[in-house]
């Protein structure tokens, strides 16, 4: 493997591309899992090659360097080389998240052009399914738009110096809905580096490593950990669509069983989701010994989870040592701390009482109600972390605060949103509205303070959802409220929607359950656990006339008898 | 119990975990948000169980299994 270094010879992601290609050439870089089972073994010089094609494309549609592409297509292949044949050329690919079948299109359609109109994108790549509708909608603005099957394999010659230096953008990452789209975390070449050297070391990777995924690649886990990590450092990957797993989530299993994978990340519900619907006759014959980590990511991780996890493969060979964790967000390129390498994930048993009153973390005395936190672990070497009050000011060991994060593998801001990157960088510090705590170096994520919901790894923002409810007739304009539950069945949140309506005919309120379910459903992919139908004056607002999050979430759980 | 009813007192009380919810044969699970994606893997255990079908996971998707009476036409066309 090539190792990091400081070298000024090392400056972009191409670099180490090109040690790659002329290093191991006939290693395989990706093992493709199709839908249908079919496995596609991509080597490195073939990896290169095809996304040589794509450079070679964009070149043609004289796409410039600094350029943004937006990538809309299926998980496939063709996207990975898409990706690279972008940072071939030097310009800026981002992955538009993929449309699944609860999606409504045309809304999905209608994201893209608002993307490629706000990020003044100069070229959009298409999978073939969707080169109708979106030429249709772009061509009007002069986007040029680049089909799939445009594109005819090369025998190319890769292109690994792209005129690009370190601090130019590399790509940009983006979440999901309307409000995740407002903002494309714009990271540097550099940062992505350092990112990538960082956490090699936390993670102790090694030549013998083999990651396994199933993540998508247009959110930062996926992107990072289930792509450019291991193409740029020679780590074979074995890639399942997100689609596959979760409807055969033990497509994973045997993949790793297969091919002896030794690394992978996932988001906590994963955990609960691969133990509850395993079939039994799979387990029988299965066998995960050669995992040295599952790595628990990018949502509230619980000791639960793990230990249903564990209980349900560990006659499968799965070790107690192979269950890690880490905290991780796009705008640091990835991971901020990784914590169970080579050492037990620490549990923190502290008292309820104390952190509700005091907003601390003390070590439970006695059998007082207790709530058990999983570490994070420590940061990786190129991170720092403090905890903060609202006036910014650090807190000691212990107390909860906002968890702040320094480090050089930072965003270079929010694209074309300097406002938006103000808002939540102080001092070179990044605000993650994220609540914790530290203890003996460890950080612990008790909650959040921005309002987001995060389901299965993914990011929901309530005011998406309180929109589009308030737009279903007889429902209250503006007298709505979205927020999440803990769902500890699958180990992660449920959304829940309040809506205050005037009707008291049970059928018309039934519809209007419906209509309310249904158009999350398609403008967010967002199945609602409940939707909540109320009598005018219900929603508690805040002293400013805005509708109170928090507030309402108590009284509903409260109502409901939940807490 | 009746293919469609069994079907929906799964769906209702597992899935959705609202056993009450008056679920018509025709509502739209998937497309109409009352089922997540993450249910179709616990769908398929159900359907390979209680009627011994065992759905292709391409076919898990929202132009198959969006509805009660989708789901129960499926069974009785893959039956053994």
């Amino acid at each position: 493997m090539s190792k990091p270094t400081a070298s000024s010879a090392t400056r972009t992601l191409l670099d180490w591309a090109e040690r790659q290609y002329q290093m191991r050439p006939d290693d395989p870089a990706v093992i493709f899992i199709a839908p249908t089972g079919e496995e596609t073994i991509i080597t490195t010089r073939q990896f290169f090659e095809g996304a040589a094609s794509y450079a070679q494309a964009l070149q043609a549609a004289q796409i410039q360097t600094r350029d943004l592409v937006i990538l809309v297509m299926d998980h496939s292949a063709a996207v990975l080389y898409a990706f690279w044949g972008a940072l071939m050329i030097g310009a800026i690919p981002s992955i538009f998240p993929f449309l699944s079948d609860k999606l409504d299109p045309a809304m999905y359609y209608t994201r893209v052009k608002a993307l490629v109109a706000h990020s003044a994108a100069s070229a959009v790549i298409v999978s073939e399914a969707y080169v109708d509708p979106l030429s249709e909608l772009l061509s009007p603005d002069g986007t040029r738009l680049i089909r799939e099957s445009q594109l005819v394999p090369t025998n190319g010659e890769p292109i690994f110096d792209a005129g690009v230096g370190a601090d130019d953008i590399a790509f940009l990452q983006h979440s999901s809905g309307t409000t995740g789209l407002q903002k494309g975390v714009a990271l540097s070449h550099r940062a992505v580096l350092n990112q990538l050297a960082s956490y090699s070391v936390a993670i102790r990777l090694t030549p013998e490593d083999k990651i396994a995924s199933w993540l998508p690649l247009y959110h930062d886990m996926g992107l990072i950990a289930g792509f450019i990590l291991p193409i740029t450092q020679g780590i074979p990957l074995v890639l399942i669509s997100p689609f596959h797993w979760v409807r055969d989530p033990k497509v994973l299993l045997t993949a790793i069983d297969k091919h002896r994978a030794t690394l992978c990340w996932l988001p906590n519900f994963a955990y609960n989701f691969m133990a509850l619907r395993t079939p039994q006759a799979v387990t029988q014959s299965l066998d995960l010994s050669s995992m040295r980590a599952f790595i628990n990511c990018s949502e509230p991780m619980s000791a639960d989870s793990h230990r249903r996890f564990l209980e349900r493969f560990a006659p499968c060979g799965l070790k107690p040592a192979a269950l890690t964790t880490c905290y991780a967000m796009a705008e640091n390129t990835f991971a901020v701390t990784q914590g169970g390498i080579n050492e037990k994930v620490t549990v923190d048993l502290i008292s309820r009482a104390e952190l509700s009153a005091h907003h601390r973390a003390e070590p439970i005395n006695s059998d007082e109600p207790s709530i058990e936190m999983l570490s994070c672990g420590k940061p990786i070497p190129n991170c720092q972390i403090k905890i903060v009050d609202d006036q910014n000011a650090a807190l000691p060991e212990r107390a909860v605060g906002e968890v702040a994060v320094r480090s050089d593998s930072m965003l270079s801001g929010y694209y074309k949103r300097a406002d938006l990157t103000a808002e939540v960088i102080k001092e070179g510090w990044y605000l993650t509205g994220d609540l914790g705590y530290l203890a003996a170096g460890e950080l612990y994520i008790t909650g959040r303070k921005k309002d987001l919901i995060i389901v299965g790894g993914k990011n929901v923002y309530p005011q998406d959802l309180e929109v589009i409810a308030s737009e279903v007739p007889g429902v209250h304009a503006g007298r709505t409220v979205a927020f999440g539950i803990p769902d500890e069945r699958l180990g992660t949140e449920s959304v829940v929607v309040v809506c205050e309506v005037d009707t008291e005919d049970e059928d018309a309120r039934a519809e209007i359950g419906r209509q309310v379910r249904m158009r999350i459903a398609q403008q967010t992919e967002t199945a609602l656990q409940d939707v909540l139908l109320v009598d005018a004056k219900w929603l508690h607002k805040t002293s400013s006339g805005k509708i109170a999050r928090g507030a309402n979430r108590e009284k509903y759980l409260k109502e409901m008898g939940i807490e | 119990m009746q293919v469609r009813d069994s079907i929906r007192q799964f769906v209702t009380k597992e899935l959705m975990r609202k056993p009450n919810y008056k679920l018509g044969d025709k509502d739209r699970l998937i497309s109409g948000g009352l089922i997540d994606s993450f249910s179709l893997a616990e769908l398929a255990l159900f359907l390979e169980k209680t009627f011994n079908v065992n759905p292709d996971n391409t076919d898990l998707n929202a132009d198959k299994m969006d509805s009660v009476e989708m789901i129960a036409a499926y069974v009785e066309a893959h039956r053994k």
